[in-house]
């Protein structure tokens, strides 16, 4: 569980957070979407005590940040935005070193458990740094999640990695879902983002909007219907504009493109009125925007 | 406990895989004893240098005892100038150590995920430190110890030999030793908040071994002595410099400056 008030902090005049309020339910994956130099990264920081803010007030897992900051760190799993490995070292004694610092009461077999959950254990001697990209992304999770922490943190998970190498950790990341732990991920991919999370905030030095994914695009553009029709006229055009719940409707080549709200319990009689005055229609379906066109019209407007 | 010595045994692990810190804590300290037990060897026919006895500075004839001679004083008077040189040890060692410890993690960006566990900012510097200035003393004594043996074996007169494990000695080399490689070790952390290569951080970090050498040159051109009370003043100076660069490290190596202010 996460929730700030008014969550702030300036470096200098540099302003990286301004009054964050946000409520993050336990057990739910939340997708932080920004540009670069948002203030994610800070934002994490703050949750994670790493840095103080500089106003305002955040609690992890039920820990205050500023007064709780060890008790957060027990509770909490960082992957940062570069996995940070130690290169020299055997992926064994990468995590055996964190699970040591964690205080896990039985750290070999919890990294035992963790490097055969993600395959490596045949691999568990060979320095880290001989992994490829989306391997050493893998033993950074683990290390995040080898003290079970109620709350995972993820930095830009799949920057800079393959398609392949963000699949596997995609994968994983929804194995960790399955385990009901509350995640907070921080990322530029929206379709990943999309994918995998319950809630998304957009965000840009302060959160522009927060909702699910769905919500998000009603929200934005609406919920628009397209009818193809054989031939499509203008006279069919102005027969849905009749109707006082579509909220806009347009003729695109062969296409009538409308905006409805409850398109569930709207559709049956749009299609009723177009059969009724002869028309014949060849599909409909709902035009689904991308989140990124969401979340560039958000930036975009912030 | 645990955890300070998962780090120091972690920062072995990581830093003597690099070879220019191995060849730091290795080759420095053979050297370093070499020279002082290459010295007595080339000398031990002491009478060929007694005109030599001429040449050094007066303030040394205080520390001679009576019964030696002049070319026997003047083999004392030679190894106690590269024993100061022998200092270089605790210093070089744990500034080497130190620079790609912290500095190879900045770089890295091992440092974050690391700050990020429930380790104290004490746990993880008081294992950043001792990382450092554990092989330093290790090396320094076992050179030290090295050296005895040779001159033991090497010296014309036992009398000779006392004089290398006089107090003086024993004092720089037991306690001046471990303040300085404490002074590297701090000088170091310093130097790594303004760097973010370790070659660089080394080399910045290597400055704090200027004093030493001021000091070789000092005795040499006879503006001082290294005399007891001269090495008493060094550890108390150095002791206090420490309480300040302890403190100072401690300040500057904060989760908040290291991941907002360290680039």
């Amino acid at each position: 569980m996460i929730k700030t008030e008014d969550l702030t902090k300036h470096f200098g005049e540099i302003i990286a957070v301004e009054g964050l309020n946000l409520e993050i339910s336990e057990g739910e994956v939340f997708g932080f979407l920004g540009p670069n130099g948002a203030g994610k990264t800070t934002t994490v920081r703050m949750l994670t005590s790493l840095i103080a803010p500089t106003r305002g007030a955040a609690q992890v897992n039920g820990y205050t940040i500023g007064k709780d900051d060890t008790q957060i760190r027990r509770s909490v799993g960082l992957l940062t935005e570069t996995p940070g490995l130690y290169d020299n070292l055997s992926a064994w004694r990468n995590l055996e070193i964190y699970a040591i610092l964690y205080d896990v009461k039985d750290p070999k077999g919890q990294v035992e458990k963790y490097l055969r959950f993600l395959d490596l254990w045949d691999r568990r001697n060979d320095p880290a740094g001989s992994f490829s990209k989306g391997m050493k992304q893998k033993l950074a999770i683990a290390r995040a999640l080898l003290h079970e922490p109620r709350t995972v943190f993820l930095d830009e998970p799949t920057a800079a990695l393959d398609p392949e190498a963000s699949h596997l950790v995609r994968e994983f990341i929804l194995e960790i879902k399955k385990q009901g732990r509350t995640i907070f991920l921080c990322t530029h991919n929206l379709d990943e983002a999309d994918r995998i999370c319950d809630r998304i905030g957009v965000f840009k030095s302060r959160l522009l909007v927060v909702d699910t994914p769905t919500n998000l695009r009603t929200k934005v553009f609406g919920r628009k219907v397209v009818f193809h029709l054989r031939h499509a006229s203008e006279e069919f055009l102005e027969l849905f504009k009749k109707e006082p719940f579509v909220k806009d409707a347009q003729l695109v080549d062969r296409k009538i493109v409308a905006t409805l709200d409850d398109p569930e319990n709207q559709n049956p009689r749009l299609v009723r009125l177009l059969v009724d005055n002869g028309a014949e229609i060849q599909f409909v379906g709902e035009l689904r925007r991308s989140l990124e066109d969401v979340y560039l019209q958000l930036v975009k407007n912030a | 406990m645990k955890k300070t010595q998962t780090i120091i045994l972690k920062e072995w692990a990581e830093v003597f895989k690099n070879r220019y810190v191995l060849f730091t804590v290795a080759f420095l300290p053979l050297l370093l004893t070499a020279i002082p037990i290459g010295v007595l060897y080339g000398m031990r026919s002491s009478e060929d240098f007694s005109g030599a006895a001429t040449d050094m500075p007066t303030q040394f004839n205080a520390l001679c005892p009576a019964g030696l001679s002049g070319g026997e004083c003047f083999q004392v008077f030679l190894v106690s100038q590269f024993m100061i040189m022998f200092m270089i040890i605790p210093l070089a060692i744990p500034a080497s150590i130190a620079a790609y410890s912290i500095v190879g993690e900045k770089v890295n960006r091992s440092l974050e995920p690391l700050l990020a566990t429930p380790l104290t900012t004490v746990e993880l510097l008081v294992g950043k430190s001792l990382a450092g200035i554990i092989p330093a003393l290790l090396a320094t004594w076992a050179g030290f110890l090295l050296f005895l043996l040779g001159a033991w074996l090497l010296v014309t007169d036992k009398a000779i030999f006392i004089l290398f494990v006089d107090a003086r000695w024993l004092v720089a080399i037991f306690l001046v030793g471990p303040l300085m490689a404490l002074l590297a070790v701090t000088f170091s952390v310093m130097v790594s908040s303004r760097v973010n290569d370790p070659r660089v951080a080394e080399q910045v970090s290597m400055i704090i071994i200027l004093p030493v050498l001021g000091v070789f040159f000092g005795q040499m051109a006879g503006l001082f002595v290294l005399n007891r009370p001269f090495i008493l003043v060094a550890a108390f100076v150095l002791a206090a410099v420490d309480a300040v660069m302890v403190h100072l490290a401690v300040r500057l190596f904060q989760r908040e400056t290291i991941l907002t202010r360290w680039k």
